[in-house]
This record gives structure tokens, sequence and C-alpha cells, in this order.
């Protein structure tokens, strides 16, 4: 929390008391995105953070109002452009849930393989990214970031041969899923998922048999878990923090239930917690996607006909929400019908947003080194955070 | 002096300056190349076929066709001068390394420390660089970089004494005719130790990751060098590999025979330019593999392992030489 002092040691820019303030952001190697950072440094400390967020905001909300329930889905994979998958997924699931609209059992169960696989995908871009913050660009972290793609690429070449897409891919639509799986689709899967898995054992070899890695990352940005609580920290953050919340073992959605899969706990708090996390949740969702592709059932992917004009889904009056636990936590959407063939309002509840405000309470105290560190174990899209 | 003399007084250090500036140049492709092996790419391939080889040059023509930017708030003359400070002292290094028997622009009695003096000088052209600029992320690289380097200094000439202990001389071609039995690396445990320390304190006082926070570019972006452009930005560029390599060179005077190698005596330099290339490869492999470590972790590194274990190491040493009865390995 930027502290009284600090804020008027900003219009001066030097303080009496030898206080640097700096400005990292809104353009910076390290930002992930658009993300601003007014610190207050005590030689290499920082003594107090001012973020600023909203240099992506793009009106998400609004453009839900202006657009129909066929034409968002591909915009709400704007959002988490990370995790495209998981935002489409939340809101036709909100649509589905105003408008009592029943989902084909095959059309869960490709969503759950959509979901999972673009949590092994997101999860690649974090380790990535987090080590070339720590590495850098020129160095250690950017061969960790090369690698990470190389896997990530993989995950890509799965959903363009999906969807014909390999960012947003407008999978998803209310009552089922646009696409079955091609021909031969799953032995490629099947393959794929084996092999990131041996590559998570490589790169876990090259980063925790690393004192360096290790003295970066044990006990840095250290969050309890009351404070993860009062801030509402979700997914691997919170559970980093020693509280074993997943919404898919909780409220479990899209036929999670089937499914036998663990929720990774640490209790330290501290990067190194979340970086554990996250690595077992890779291994969980490669374990999901496994049971999904031996379970699949046969049947239509829609209970609803598919895309032939922007208007034909039209939804009774009523509201609703939908929460989808994304690889960066709870993502949620409240949608208002009032009978028409667009919703009447509709709110976001972004996990990057919720996630990214306790970097204000864990980064006083920490060296300018730490807080890209920290920034990077939080995860943050901006996307999603401004929408 | 006559013309002829001025000609033989100038051209020896012509052709070491322009040779020097050749290999450092093509040195970038080195590391360029080995690094994308390393991540699994290919790296520079389209300037110049095969394998992209004109690719240096044209790097150089791009940043001297660049514009030169000079910061409305920098301090004019600190930060003009700054390229050309840090520059000099990397290349007065290889005025005193002697390439094989004789072969060297200067053989002076105090070579080891001649070359060890001006490798400390590198502090002043980068603290000018960061102080210059009026930068903050600068000037936190500059106060990093004096933090470093002052810290490193210390234990980076410790261990670089040890061959010189042992040998009993400062004169780097008494100090590679020494090793004629036995390099110095091979030397029981001590030598191992000590090369160890020395590529592990020389990666630390070159700024190199994992101690690169100097440049530190995902936290401070680039540094000390974040406002300079253009030819400017090259010759800091220039100067880091220059030294770089010239801490090669030493080591491969100190630990690994300078030019001795079988076949004969003509092959010298060849076998010079081989080990420090192998040494050189060794510290961007390093580079490439590791993350980097903070700030007040490399501060104590230094004064809590480095420093007593390079005392211990002279220490022994002198041990070494004193039950010995005198110098010479």
């Amino acid at each position: 929390m930027p502290d009284p002092e600090a804020r008027t040691v900003l219009e001066y820019g030097y303080g009496g008391n030898e206080r640097l303030v700096m400005n990292m952001g809104p353009q910076h190697p390290s930002a992930h995105g658009v993300f601003r950072m007014i610190l207050t440094l005590e030689g290499e400390t920082i003594v107090a953070v001012e973020p600023v967020i909203g240099y992506l905001h793009r009106c998400h909300e609004k453009l839900g109002e202006s657009l129909t329930y066929v034409q968002y889905p591909s915009i709400a994979s704007k959002t988490d452009y990370v995790a495209a998958m998981t935002a489409e997924l939340t809101y036709v699931r909100a649509a589905e849930q105003v408008g009592q609209i029943e989902v084909p059992k095959r059309a869960q169960y490709l969503r759950v393989l959509a979901a999972e696989l673009q949590r092994v995908a997101s999860h690649l871009l974090w380790l990535g990214t987090w080590c070339m913050d720590m590495g850098g660009a020129l160095g250690g972290g950017a061969t960790m970031f090369l690698y990470c793609f190389r896997e990530r690429e993989m995950i890509l070449d799965l959903f363009e041969a999906l969807t014909g897409a390999r960012l947003l891919y407008g999978f998803h639509q209310v009552g089922g899923t646009r696409y079955d799986l091609p021909v031969g689709w799953a032995d490629t899967c099947r393959q794929t998922i084996a092999h990131v898995e041996t590559r998570l054992a490589e790169y876990e070899g090259l980063l925790e048999g690393n004192t360096i890695f290790l003295v970066r990352t044990q006990g840095v940005g250290v969050m309890s878990a009351a404070l993860a609580q009062d801030v509402g920290v979700s997914g691997p953050l919170l559970r980093g923090s020693g509280i074993a919340h997943d919404i898919r073992r909780a409220e479990p959605y899209s036929s999670y239930e089937d499914f036998a899969f663990d929720i990774p706990l640490e209790s330290a708090g501290d990067c190194y917690a979340r970086y554990r996390v996250r690595m077992a949740e890779f291994r969980q969702a490669i374990a999901i996607v496994r049971q999904v592709l031996d379970g699949l059932p046969a049947g239509p992917i829609s209970s609803r006909p598919g895309v032939k004009s922007v208007a034909q889904v039209k939804l009774p009056k009523g509201e609703g929400y939908a929460r989808v636990e994304g690889p960066r936590g709870e993502v949620g959407i409240y949608l208002v019908s009032e009978g028409a063939t667009k919703p009447y309002r509709m709110k976001w509840r972004g996990a990057s947003f919720s996630n990214l405000a306790v970097a204000g309470h864990i980064l006083p105290g920490h060296k300018v080194a730490d807080a890209v560190a920290i920034l990077g174990s939080i995860d943050p899209v901006f996307g999603e955070v401004d929408r | 002096m006559s013309a002829s003399d001025l000609v033989w007084l100038v051209l020896p250090s012509f052709i070491l300056l322009n040779g020097v500036l050749a290999l450092i140049t093509y040195l970038t492709l080195l590391e360029r190349k080995f690094a994308a092996r390393l991540q699994s790419r290919v790296g520079p391939y389209r300037v110049g076929r095969p394998h992209g080889w004109l690719q240096p040059i044209a790097d150089a023509l791009k940043l001297m066709l660049k514009e030169d930017i000079v910061p409305a708030a920098a301090d004019r003359p600190v930060y003009n001068l700054a390229p050309i400070v840090f520059l000099v002292p990397a290349f007065l290094m290889y005025a005193a390394i002697p390439f094989a028997p004789r072969l060297a622009l200067a053989d002076l009695e105090i070579g080891l420390l001649f070359v060890l003096a001006v490798s400390s000088l590198e502090v002043v052209g980068l603290f000018m660089c960061g102080w210059g600029s009026n930068n903050k992320y600068a000037l936190l690289s500059a106060m990093r970089a004096v933090n470093q380097i002052i810290s490193y200094e210390v234990p980076f000439i410790l261990t670089a004494l040890v061959p010189a202990v042992l040998v009993g001389s400062l004169r780097l071609q008494d100090l590679v005719a020494a090793q004629q039995g036995l390099w110095f690396v091979a030397y029981p445990v001590l030598g191992q130790l000590t090369f160890v320390a020395f590529v592990v304190v020389a990666l630390a006082s070159e700024n190199r990751i994992p101690f690169d926070i100097v440049e530190a570019e995902s936290e401070l972006v680039a540094g000390f060098r974040v406002e300079y452009s253009g030819m400017k930005f090259a010759l800091i560029q220039l100067a880091e590999f220059t030294h770089l390599f010239g801490v090669a060179c030493l080591g491969t005077l100190l630990f690994l025979g300078g030019w001795l190698g079988p076949g004969p005596a003509g092959l010298g330099p060849a076998w010079f330019l081989l080990k420090a290339l192998i040494l050189f490869v060794l510290i961007v492999w390093i580079r490439w593999s590791f993350i980097r470590i903070r700030v007040d972790q490399i501060l104590g590194l230094s004064w809590k392992v480095f420093l007593p274990a390079a005392l211990v190491l002279l220490l022994a040493a002198a041990v070494v030489v004193i039950a010995r009865g005198g110098g010479g390995v």
C-alpha cells in the first residue's frame, strides 16, 4: 500500500531521506504486458508501490452488452488471451445458466479437454516468462523461455488442428462446442502430452537443481493464507499459501466430477511454493487430458444447432453467475438477461485482477530484483486485468 | 627519431589493435551461434551464407548508421566520454599479453599487475555511463556496478596471484614458461580449486550472468547503457567483449599453459587462441544456462565466500613455496 509519505515524495522525484522514485512500466521488459508500478526505493529496497492499471482497457463489459450470445464467445477469448479457452467457457456457461440449457456429455468432455490443454499451455508461458524475468533475455532465462515455447507450440498446433486458430479460438458456443475432434487428433494429443511430461522433468532438473534458482525464489514474496483470503486471491497463488480451494472440486462443472485428480497444495506461500503448485498442476492437467481421451463418450457436440445467424440464441429473462477454475484462478461472469439476443448487463471477475491486488501488499521490503520475480510468480495477464 | 623507427613503433600496435578488433567482432557471432544451438535455434543465418558469417559486419554497419541520441538532461561531456573511457582500458590489456614467446607488444616485468590494473579501470567508464545518462535505471545500475566490481576485484586479483606466488614472478612470460612440464590447472588440488575460483570470480567481475545485475534487463531495462544508441552503444558492447576475451586470455596464460602445446613452436599463437576460445565458450555456456542472482546475495557471496576462499588459496600457495624452498612450478 502506498504510504502517505511516499506519495508526497512522488511529486519531487528525490525525497529528503535518500528515497528514489522509480517508474517501472508500462513499457518495461518485465511488465508482462502493460503494467506500471511506481516504486519508491531506499537504495535497492522497495518501501512503497503504487500500481497503475488500465492501459489495456477495451470496454469488454460494454462489448458484452452490444454483442449477441453468438458473437461474444470469440471476443471473450480476448480478455485472458493466454488462456482463451477458459474465458470462452466462462461466458457460454453463464449463458447456459441463464437459459437453463443442457450440454451433451461429449461436449462437456471436449470442454474439459480444451480447458486442461489450455492450462498446460498457459503454465508453460508462465514458466518461460517468469524465468526470463529472473534470468534475463540474454541469458539462462531466455534459454528456459525458448524451451517452454517449444513445448507450447505443440499444444497450439493441437488447437490449430481443432479450431483453425492458434491463440483466440472461438471453440465454445452456447449449448456445446463448435468443433469435434478431427481424425487422428487424439493420437497426436497423446503423443504431445507424453512429450511435455518428459520435458517437465527436464525443466525441474534445470531449475530445482540450481542453487541460484532456489535462493531467488525461496522465502521471496511470502503471502500468508489470511492475506490471500482478504485480498481475494485465487488459483495457484491461493493453493501456494496453503488453502486447498479449487472450483473444479468445490463446485464441479462440465463433468469435472467424472475425473480423478489431485489439488496440489503448498504451505510456504513464497515464489517457490507457487512454482511447485504450478509444476504439479501441469501433471494433474495431463492426467485429466488422458482420462478425457480414454472416456470420451459418443454423441452430439451441441444441444443447439450450429451457427447460422448472429441472433439465433435468445435467452429468457433472468440472471446467472458462472465460475470456472482457469490457469490463473477463478474466472467468473455475471449475466443479466432481459429476454433478448444480447445480455442486458455483463460483469467479469478476472482472476488476474484480484491476484494482482496482492502485489502492493507483498512487494514492500523486497529488492527491485525481487519485484519482477514476485510479479512473475503472480502471473497476471493484462488483457484480463484491464478487460 | 627516424621515420622507420616511428613505423616500427606504430605498426605492431596497429596490427594488434585491428587483429583483436576483428577477432572480437566474430566472437559475437560465436556467442550467438553457440547460444542458438543451446536453445534449439539456428541463430543468425540470412546475412552471408553459410551460417550468417557476415552478420557481425552487418551489425556494425547498422549501429554506425543509427541516429546518435543524447538525452536532453544528460551530463554531455561525461556521457560522450564514457564509452571511450570504457573501451581503452579493455584494449590496453592486450598490450601486455604475450601470445607466444617474445610475441607481445610490451614484455613487462610486472605484466600481471599491469593487466589486472587496467582491467579494473573498467569500472570508471561504467560509472561514467551510468552517471552521465541521468537516468534512474542507469544510476541504479552504476551503483550496483561499483558495489560489485569493488567486491569482486579483490578476490579476482588474489586468485590470479596464486600462480604468481608459486612461480615467484609477475612476468607473464615467466608464468607460462614455468608451466612447461605441468599446466597450472593440472597442479594437484590447489590448481583446480584456484582455476574454478578464478572462473567464477572472473564472471562476477565481468558482470556476466549469473552475476550480471549491472545490465539486468528484466529489472533495469539495460542498466548503465539504457540511454546509449548507435556507435556509442557499439563501443560499449565492443568494450565488454574485448574485456571478456582479455580475461579469457589471462586465464589461459595463468592456468592453461598459454602457448604451450604439442607440435612445432610456431603453432604457439594457435594453441593460445584455441585455449582462450575454449575458456570464452565456457563463460558463454554458463551465461546461457543460469538465471541471475540478486544484488545483496552477490555481495554476500563475495565477502563471505570468495574472499576468504581466495585468501586460503593464496596462503596454501605460500605454504607450498616455503615447503619447496623457492619459486617455480
